[in-house]
């Protein structure tokens, strides 16, 4: 699709953009300060069918496709990372699963909820001693007959104590390994659930992150997602998707990086000009913008491929490892270009640069994406 | 309609207890010379409940003439009372010019008249003249939020009727003229005023701001970076004995209320003292303060616009400089 | 209820900038928009739709065909029905023209729409600056206004609106029956987004044209539109000169320069 000239999606992208200006950009330093949730928007966000945008209707969705989604996460990821990512996991690691692998009463139960932004989602699956390594759950499901019993703990969860639905990885077969865990869906108020300690970090300050703690966590027979033992598989193709969303989050802090950092060089002036009119100021943010193009192209690709229903694994992780690796790039040159400034507080630009850090880190770090993008290419 | 005189008319609105709207009276300014151009009388025109000291006062800031209307169904403001009796009197007495204060009460009153009469109205003028060519009156006014001026012309229809920023004028000269008072028995039924004044609701007394009849007004801007910023700000207004105003940034950003917003979609004002801290001097800004006698502009960015129109300019951190400056000032007044 | 919202598109005259060489706005590359005060009139008619659902909003824009952009804005945020009024005939139109045109338009849309209990505009468009419009509307259709309402709601008989209005001084609250026309200004909360769903039907809309030919308004007065209509004429507009800067005072630190600026300022009796 030629996603520059498509009527609505321009048309979409504009109302996001004026949403992230007017409500989101004016709490982002306070968020990152105070380590606070930005509830107030997602509330706002769920009013205007932000949550469910790739949803159809009848789970009340907005009924329109994973590109203006994503386009979503970018326009509020330019002013706001943490308020970015917050809409990302509920979205892709949350409310796609449940989609994708739910049967249909677990979809009329959950969705709704979800997808009109009644509740917030979260994905659980790394554990202290599974992070990349993703085989080593410990987490344990056991078949109680009537229900499930959750006994273990899940790290660095994102939306954690914020979310009432979240979608949980265990071990159901501890001899199988990879193809011994399950999914299921897991409500917050279940008995034995908990949410622990919440992580303080470098970036993204205002996104929740903690711990989640199942002490013999009480899950009915009806909430295991998807088949039994094919938990890995779904965690596998839900990061997949996941990864566009964190894709476009690295791609709008670049784009807002570059935005902010423009118009400061116009203003600041040293030596008798305004810096934006040295060489070495226009290289740089000409060279910083024709790589964030590029990084978008690759993020609009894996979004349309998804949408298209075609393999979108490889483009997903490579719109990741460029983006990502893009938006670390450009703020720390951009901070550069600020000089002094650039390293208060008083200025976003540092802000920027520690939210910047974890698009390299999250949903499969940059080592991940290249293990995916080489065996794609068949290189072993 | 056709003009029967050449009378320049000027509405004094009136406050609840009688006494003229400072607005009225500065109308008689430019009227005084309008008037005199157009070779008829400068006329106002009081309505409302006990206007005595508004009838006496437009006779001592130079009216020739004052037509009265009184009544009980005028002491509060309704745009069907007040349109009725000014459309009678326009029909009775034909005057070739009308202005009226671009208050609220004003800027309801006349496009609801003109539309009655079939007549121009040119809104908000911040200059009146008489355009050579055509002996009609000329308007100026601003457009495009203060980015164009317009001068706007009313050729064939009388009265020509204008409205005027309040604060653009200054008012005349106190004399000892006493108008000719000319007292119009009319009144309007009850069943003609559709609408009704239920309850008025005051705004707590620090909420108040007389940012158009104040000497001196302290402004804070974007650059104040929060509610907590007009601290110093008002600091200074107060050793100054003077008010709180506001650029739009910071009143649309939340920090202060629009009571206190200066410019084009605020108010307009002329003190004898302007100080603007940390307001960048957005066109709609300027619109609504370069009148004042002398401004002074303190900003961090040594290319705000502000800096254009200043009379004395300080490059640097408001919150360093306005501490020291109110500190100053009160060991100035002692 | 049955409301009708009128609405304008317009320049964003924050965007305007003035070429410093030649003088002149530059209108290049300005978006337009929905004139925010005609945004404040919507979210007024949503609030009231907010309480009683079967309120139905129309909104009606006079302008170019290119103003199908805020009908469908407008539908987009919480309007149910949009109308657009173009034609040659109307070019030229001052304040009395546009709003006796409008006040026909009205009365052909009351045909399709039923009879309007209210009438919402914003309180002056950000262009012109004038707050004519409202007014002159309501003169025409003989309704009772009340101008620069922030907030409204029902009447405890349901027969009118109770109006909070900005004063000159308070805020007067103001009882008027339906019919009725109220314009609006800016209020203490801002007017809600658009959403995605209705942003998609709006785009699906068909939105129906009312053109400016004599069967459209077969009792229209010719002599009172367009350019032959308008009492007012514009003889010449300019952009305004700038008063040319004063003195920078700058000490070795500003608060040197803050001493300075006191007794720079007392000297010239200015404080």
């Amino acid at each position: 699709m030629d996603f520059f000239n498509d009527e609505l999606h321009n048309d979409l992208l504009e109302m996001y953009r004026d949403f992230a200006e007017k409500s989101v950009k004016p709490l982002a330093a306070e968020l990152d300060k105070e380590e606070r949730f930005p509830r107030e928007t997602i509330e706002q966000m769920a009013e205007m069918n932000m949550m469910g945008i790739p949803f159809p209707e009848e789970y009340e969705g907005a009924g329109v496709d994973t590109l203006s989604y994503i386009q979503a996460v970018e326009e509020i990821s330019k002013v706001c990372a943490s308020t970015g990512v917050a809409l990302s996991a509920h979205t892709s690691l949350c409310a796609w699963p449940i989609y994708q692998f739910g049967t249909e009463e677990q979809k009329k139960k959950y969705l709704p909820d979800l997808c009109s932004g009644r509740k917030i989602g979260a994905f659980g699956l790394t554990e202290p001693s599974a992070g990349t390594d993703a085989a080593m759950q410990k987490t344990q499901a056991e078949d109680k007959g009537d229900h499930w019993l959750l006994n273990g703990s899940k790290c660095f969860i994102t939306n954690a104590g914020e979310a009432s639905t979240y979608v949980i990885f265990a071990m159901t077969d501890k001899s199988q390994g990879n193809r011994g865990i399950s999914a299921f869906i897991v409500e917050s108020d279940f008995p034995g659930f908990s949410v622990g300690k919440h992580e303080e970090k470098m970036g993204i300050r205002g996104s929740a992150t903690a711990e989640l703690i199942f002490q013999d966590c009480i899950v009915p027979k009806e909430n295991l997602l998807g088949d039994l033992n094919k938990g890995f598989k779904i965690a596998m193709m839900t990061l997949d998707g996941g990864r566009i969303g964190i894709a476009a989050q690295a791609l709008g802090i670049a784009e807002g990086a570059i935005d902010v950092t423009v118009k400061y060089v116009q203003e600041r002036e040293q030596f008798g000009r305004r810096i934006s009119q040295f060489q070495n100021t226009q290289f740089e943010l000409a060279q910083m913008r024709a790589n964030t193009e590029a990084a978008k192209l690759l993020v609009y690709q894996a979004a349309c491929a998804k949408d298209a229903g075609k393999p979108y694994s490889h483009l997903a992780a490579m719109a990741k490892l460029n983006a990502s690796r893009n938006a670390s790039d450009v703020t720390r040159r951009c901070l550069q270009l600020y000089g002094g400034y650039g390293y208060t507080r008083d200025y976003p630009i540092e802000r920027m640069m520690r939210d910047a850090k974890i698009t390299e880190i999250y949903e499969g770090t940059s080592e991940v994406q290249m293990m995916v993008i080489s065996g794609w290419m068949g290189v072993k | 309609m056709e003009a029967k005189t050449k009378d320049l008319w000027v509405f004094i609105e009136t406050n609840e207890d009688g006494s003229p709207k400072k607005v009225g009276l500065e109308l008689l300014n430019p009227g005084r010379k309008l008037a005199d151009k157009q070779g008829g009388k400068l006329v106002a025109v009081v309505i409302g409940n006990n206007v005595a000291v508004s009838v006496e006062e437009a006779g001592k800031f130079g009216a020739d003439q004052v037509i009265v209307v009184e009544g009980p169904e005028y002491e509060k403001y309704t745009t069907d009372a007040y349109a009725i009796a000014l459309v009678h009197l326009c029909e009775k007495y034909a005057p070739t010019t009308v202005m009226v204060g671009a208050t609220n009460v004003g800027r309801d009153l006349a496009p609801r008249v003109t539309a009655r009469i079939g007549t121009g109205l040119t809104a908000d003028c911040t200059s009146i003249d008489i355009d050579e060519e055509s002996g009609n009156v000329a308007w100026t006014r601003p457009a495009f939020g203060g980015n164009l001026m317009a001068t706007i012309l009313c050729p064939d229809h009388r009265p020509q009727f204008g409205t005027v920023r309040p604060g653009v004028f200054k008012k005349p000269a106190e004399t000892e003229n006493k108008a000719e008072v000319i007292r119009e028995e009319f009144h309007v039924a009850p069943e003609q005023i559709r609408t009704k004044l239920i309850d008025v609701i005051r705004e707590a007394a620090e909420e108040l701001v007389d940012l158009e009849g104040a000497e001196i007004i302290v402004s804070g801007g974007r650059g104040v970076g929060g509610p907590e910023g007009f601290a110093p700000v008002k600091e200074l207004a107060d050793a100054l004995g003077g008010v709180v105003g506001a650029s739009r940034a910071a009143v649309d950003a939340g920090w202060i209320s629009h009571s206190h917003q200066v410019g084009q979609t605020g108010k307009t004002v002329g003190p004898k003292l302007y100080i603007a801290c940390g307001i960048s001097g957005a066109i709609q800004h300027m619109a609504g303060m370069s009148g004042s006698d002398t401004i002074v502009a303190i900003n961090k960015d040594p290319d705000a616009n502000i800096f254009s129109i200043a009379d004395y300019g300080i490059v640097g951190d408001l919150f360093k400089v306005l501490p020291v400056l109110t500190a100053e000032v009160k060991k100035i007044k002692g | 209820m049955n409301i009708l919202v009128c609405i304008k598109q317009v320049p964003d005259t924050t965007e305007i900038k003035i070429d410093p060489v030649k003088n002149t706005l530059i209108r290049d590359g300005v978006p337009s928009i929905l004139n925010p005060f005609d945004g404040y009139a919507l979210e007024a008619a949503a609030r009231l739709k907010d309480k009683d659902p079967d309120t139905k909003i129309v909104v009606i824009t006079m302008g170019p065909p290119q103003a199908n952009a805020v009908l469908k804005e407008a539908l987009g945020i919480a309007a149910d029905k949009a109308y657009l009024l173009t034609g040659r005939a109307f070019g030229g139109s001052d304040t009395l023209a546009t709003s006796y045109i409008i006040s026909q338009a009205i009365k052909k849309v009351e045909e399709t729409e039923g009879k309007f209990d209210a009438i919402f505009c914003g309180k002056q468009a950000i262009d012109g600056d004038t707050a004519q419009v409202g007014p002159e509307i309501a003169e025409h259709l003989g309704l009772p206004q009340v101008t620069y309402g922030l907030v409204c709601e029902k009447t405890e008989d349901g027969k009118g609106l109770r109006v909070t209005q900005e004063g000159d001084d308070g805020k007067p609250i103001i009882e008027v029956g339906f019919p009725c026309l109220v314009t609006f200004t800016k209020p203490n909360f801002d007017p809600r987004y658009p959403t995605i769903k209705r942003k998609l039907a709006a785009n699906k809309a068909q939105i129906p044209v009312i053109g400016d030919t004599v069967e459209e308004f077969p009792d229209m007065d010719r002599s009172r539109i367009g350019l032959m209509g308008s009492p007012t004429h514009v003889k010449r507009s300019f952009v305004p000169e700038r008063k040319k800067g004063g003195i920078i005072i700058s000490e070795e630190t500003v608060e040197d320069s803050a001493v300075k600026l006191a007794a720079l300022l007392s000297d010239a009796h200015i404080i």
